[in-house]
């Protein structure tokens, strides 16, 4: 039963994710891509934590640590170069 | 016994987790402007991440019989971080996409804060030139 609802969760997320695609290729302002960038970064740590799940090893917890570190820096560092035209002043 | 719980709370966690990703990421094509975007993916998106943690953290307690506790550290994380985020967002996108005069509601005594002048001498202090 779990193998059935991974590979279902594996189609959500993938499907989620070709949704932020389209945000990210149609969103009109920057801060839309912005928004569907740090949506991305969320739904990939999902497929991440999923994968882990899939092949019953926590060593995939580090990766999925990382990317949402990451993904908070950089999301902060763009609307930091938004709203201030540099990073760290 | 124990084997089919663990099977059933696994796969429910999972398929609603994924399904709120997913309504998070339909939400935010669908919904108009940015402001109300931001609703969508912040909180569906974390809930969904949330849900797929559990699992995570459920099942490695099932088969390996011990609490795993980086789970825990990465909900956390992204709990504390999705707030900043959204508001970072919506900060960005008033001062480069919105008119202060007419694209907000209008404000009370105070004006808005975001929008508010600081004088830049008297925030940086008498010491720095």
């Amino acid at each position: 039963m779990i193998d059935y609802a991974i590979a279902f969760g594996f189609a959500a997320l993938s499907l989620a994710l070709l949704l932020n695609l389209l945000r990210l290729f149609r969103g009109p302002t920057a801060m839309d891509r912005v928004l569907a960038v740090d949506t991305m970064v969320i739904n990939i740590i999902g497929v991440i934590v999923l994968y882990g799940i899939q092949q019953h090893t926590a060593v995939y917890f580090e990766a999925a640590l990382l990317f949402a570190m990451f993904g908070f820096v950089s999301t902060v560092a763009y609307c930091k170069f938004a709203l201030r035209g540099d990073v760290i002043e | 016994m124990m084997e089919l719980l663990h099977e059933i709370v696994v796969s429910a966690l999972i398929v609603v987790g994924t399904l709120f990703s997913l309504v998070g990421a339909w939400g935010m094509v669908r919904l108009p402007e940015l402001m109300s975007r931001l609703h969508a993916p912040t909180k569906a998106a974390t809930l969904g991440l949330g849900g797929l943690l559990l699992a995570s953290m459920l099942h490695f307690f099932f088969i390996a019989h011990g609490l795993s506790t980086h789970e825990l550290l990465i909900t956390l994380f992204i709990f504390l971080t999705a707030p900043i985020t959204a508001l970072f967002l919506a900060k960005a996108y008033l001062h480069r996409n919105v008119d202060p005069r007419r694209g907000v509601p209008r404000p009370g005594k105070h004006g808005w804060s975001t929008f508010d002048r600081i004088d830049e001498d008297k925030a940086r202090g008498p010491t720095q030139r």
